[in-house]
């Protein structure tokens, strides 16, 4: 017997609970990278080099080593320096600051889009740097790169698999327990592939819909 | 910037204490670590290659299979991959080596990723080319084999850069496949020394400096293969 319907539907309740856990860890998870991104992308536009080159670096630090190795150190080392943090917040962190490394490219390349006139103009109008980002810059630089945030936020979910390695009750744990409980793995890790097969297709389709809107508010403007 | 980066790798090494004492041992993760990429790698470009004319140029049923690869692969985690064939399969009576499954795993996954890769740049080749082809009466398949695909190759280098440093990082996950690569002997080796502050810096100088040396090479091969084509187009 390949596939025991009985048992799926047993374990079904305990891993909709878990899936509440992983939805949880992805929108905290990218709230924190959508807002540490912006502010890596305007620290890299910052005149001071010491401060430019510094968050430079450190973005490519976390984009070149793995996620995995990243939520070790925060939960593993960091208590060595006496922050301890639980399997949760250290995975949401991690997963915050990858992708907040990652969003500040896509922030980046907004940035770049606006053109160098508004720079100029908002200067001619004796705005001061916060007021430039804050009512010239980012309203106009946000929206055309909400699609590609959004490619991110459905990486992100991808992610919070790894949760599981610091113990952390997400999908992909509690199934690996269910399946050590009962000696049947099929069941359990094949519903949380389909689980993630199914919430990034519908997030895709939502990423698109939103691409086309603003592409129709984009052109009325 | 890559420069900068390899020097501060290097001072971070030079000035640690614990280095002597475990990097033998995380070196020969890094083996296995750098074995699983290149493997993956090998596998991920055959797969992405076969994906795209697949559902590029196949007939239906060889279409709708790459479509179901591509969307599955990569609407689901690698994590979730990798353990669906490191625990499920065996119930189906296919028991695999752990380092088989990475590679299996790891490949085809990037190799999805990789379709959608080769087939922007096919469909990035001006359509011109295909009407010459046309023009001087070759077969699709041949105006596709030696007009189309030598120049999509070129254009899908840097994007393929991009995936094979997805590739190693995406290798730490074999760790929990219980094979022995860097990210399981730092592990290993943290239960048995409780070093972890030293264990896990070297781990992240280490996956840095292999990352480097990855997309240092293809920056390299990328100059190679564009060298003698001309930049911009023909009036």
């Amino acid at each position: 017997m390949l596939w025991d319907w009985n048992y799926t539907f047993e374990i079904l309740p305990e891993l909709a609970r878990a899936a509440l856990v992983t939805i949880e860890a992805t929108l905290i998870g990218f709230i924190l990278a959508a807002t540490l991104g912006l502010a890596l992308a305007i620290l890299r536009m910052a005149k001071n080099p010491a401060i430019s080159i510094s968050a430079t670096v450190f973005v490519e630090f976390i984009r070149s080593t793995p996620l995995l190795i990243q939520i070790f150190f925060l939960f593993f080392v960091f208590p060595h320096f006496g922050i301890t943090l639980s399997g949760f917040t250290a995975g949401v962190l991690a997963l915050g600051v990858h992708y907040g490394a990652y969003c500040s490219e896509v922030y980046r390349a907004g940035f770049e889009n606006i053109p160098r006139s508004q720079w100029e103009a908002a200067l001619a109008l004796n705005l001061g740097i916060v007021d430039t980002f804050r009512s010239i810059i980012i309203p106009q630089a946000i929206p055309p790169v909400i699609p590609a945030l959004g490619n991110y936020l459905i990486a992100l979910f991808k992610e919070t698999p790894l949760l599981s390695a610091i113990a952390v009750l997400e999908l992909m744990q509690t199934a690996k327990i269910l399946g050590s409980e009962s000696f049947r793995y099929t069941e359990p890790i094949t519903l949380v592939g389909l689980f993630f097969l199914v919430m990034s297709l519908v997030s895709a389709a939502l990423v698109r819909l939103v691409e086309t809107w603003l592409g129709r508010v984009g052109r009325r403007v | 910037m890559a420069i900068l980066l390899a020097f501060a790798a290097g001072v971070v090494l030079a000035s640690y204490a614990g280095f002597r004492e475990f990097l033998p041992g995380l070196i020969e993760g890094a083996w296995v670590t750098v074995q699983i990429t290149v493997l993956g790698a090998m596998l991920a470009v055959v797969a992405a290659l076969i994906a795209a004319l697949a559902k590029m140029y196949g007939p239906w049923p060889l279409r709708w299979l790459a479509i179901a690869y591509i969307e599955i692969f990569r609407g689901t985690s690698a994590l979730v991959q990798l353990f669906w064939l490191f625990f499920v399969l065996p119930h189906f009576g296919i028991v695999l080596e752990p380092l088989t499954v990475a590679v299996l795993g790891l490949g085809l996954n990037v190799g999805a990723y990789g379709a959608e890769v080769v087939r922007g740049a096919i469909q990035a080749v001006p359509r011109g080319q295909w009407e010459a082809s046309t023009a001087l009466n070759m077969s699709r398949a041949s105006a596709l084999s030696r007009i189309i695909l030598p120049q999509a190759l070129v254009a899908m280098i840097p994007p393929w850069g991009n995936l094979f440093v997805e590739l190693l990082k995406a290798t730490a996950l074999v760790s929990l496949i219980t094979l022995g690569d860097l990210a399981f002997r730092a592990q290993q080796m943290n239960q048995t020394t409780l070093r972890t502050v030293d264990i896990f810096s070297i781990v992240l100088v280490i996956y840095l400096c292999l990352a480097l040396v990855l997309s240092q090479s293809m920056r390299a091969l990328e100059r190679w293969a564009a060298r003698g084509i001309a930049r911009g187009r023909v009036a």
